[in-house]
């Protein structure tokens, strides 16, 4: 990727986001909440500090973007308010919303439903994981 | 006391029950719940994004439906209610958002966030009053042991959502002591349940539902109440063990007598 394209990618990471990573002072307080940790390639500090690099099609290539729950846990506990959950959904809608990018297309749904399944869940992750 | 109503999809559906059971057990407490008409689906998440309009959209007109027919609107589902809530709060609170949305709805009075979204469970404490109920009850659940499992989507962030304390919430404890039941509390009563990842990496919903019903269980709860349909699906189908887990209002109607 070229220089200002990342630039440009990381401002509207930032604006779409609304948060600030400068303000993070790296007490890792996020990660130690985080239910997903393990399956974060980068860990919600992590992540708060590529933001604050420009590293963003790092994350955006990172398997942790469809690992987020969207518990708000460290959105929560951040005594910085920097809010990390808001940066990896903007970086998730970097990646949808590019044409093809879906991440769940609705042919996948058949093999994933069972008779309990709330409609709810669906709705959920189509929100999340495609445009 | 009259109130809008929003049940959300999942309770024409796949959570019948939490509709079925909050109806009754608000008819039998005097409570006047009327569905909104022509609602649409909330979204089921709420759009974190600054720039998503399109996705807010179906919030705000259930919630100007609610203004318009003079009514707070009461949701019973925890992922509408923190959707319509925090949606409402961008209303109030998001200039940029308020000028796009209602530039797209043209609504006959524009929408700034002035309808009073509110959960069932607030109905009871607040408008109510939890002793108020207490005195109500018909055949007070003596004996159980009930862990209330709160999730994520009621409680944070609590900025916005002003349910309860966070971190050491009360108001599900208070609501199982007033149907003569006694509250279970458990470490992971406000941790994430797997929510919709269910779709998506199936071994980390088993491993979040699972730590759940095994802290509740750990401290002696009989079963786990929640308001949530997704959270009920993800303690049931996908937690080891059989921990039984029913919606709040079930056991409402249950302990006035309406079941």
């Amino acid at each position: 990727m070229q220089k200002n394209q990342e630039l440009e990618l990381t401002a509207t990471i930032k604006r779409i986001s609304g948060v600030n990573p400068r303000l993070c002072m790296k007490c890792g307080k996020c990660s130690a909440t985080c239910p997903a940790f393990d399956e974060m390639d980068y860990h919600p500090h992590q992540f708060v500090d590529l933001v604050d690099k420009g590293q963003i099609e790092k994350l955006m290539n990172s398997k942790g973007i469809w690992n987020c729950l969207s518990c708000f846990a460290c959105l929560e506990r951040c005594p910085r308010m920097v809010e990390p959950a808001k940066l990896i959904e903007a970086v998730r809608l970097a990646v949808i919303r590019q044409q093809g990018q879906n991440h769940l297309k609705p042919e996948q749904i058949p093999d994933l439903l069972d008779e309990n399944l709330p409609q709810q869940a669906i709705t959920s992750a189509f929100r999340k994981y495609a445009k | 006391m009259v109130f809008s109503y929003f049940p959300g999809c999942t309770l024409k559906t796949k959570a019948k029950d939490l509709d079925l059971y909050t109806r009754k057990s608000a008819e039998a407490l005097g409570i006047t719940l009327e569905e909104l008409p022509d609602w649409q689906c909330c979204g089921a998440v709420y759009p974190q994004a600054k720039d998503e309009i399109a996705t807010k959209l179906s919030s705000i007109r259930s919630l100007a439906s609610a203004r318009d027919l003079g009514y707070s609107l009461v949701t019973v589902c925890s992922a509408c209610h923190h959707v319509i809530k925090r949606v409402n709060h961008d209303m109030q609170t998001d200039e940029d958002i308020v000028l796009r949305a209602n530039n797209y709805l043209q609504l006959d009075t524009p929408y700034h966030g002035e309808t009073k979204v509110l959960h069932y469970l607030e109905v009871l404490r607040d408008e109510l009053g939890f002793d108020e109920l207490a005195k109500r009850v018909k055949n007070p659940l003596t004996g159980r042991k009930i862990g209330a499992y709160y999730g994520c989507l009621l409680l944070r962030p609590s900025g916005e959502m002003q349910f309860d304390n966070p971190e050491k919430p009360t108001i599900l404890e208070d609501f199982i002591r007033a149907i003569g039941a006694e509250p279970v509390i458990y470490a992971n009563r406000n941790e994430c349940c797997g929510g919709y990842i269910t779709l998506e990496n199936k071994p980390l919903a088993v491993k979040k539902a699972s730590a759940v019903t095994a802290s509740a269980r750990a401290n002696g709860a009989d079963c786990l109440i929640t308001a949530c349909p997704l959270c009920l699906y993800n303690l049931k189908e996908n937690a080891e063990g059989d921990m039984p887990v029913y919606y709040f209002t079930e056991l409402l109607a249950e302990a006035l007598g309406v079941k």
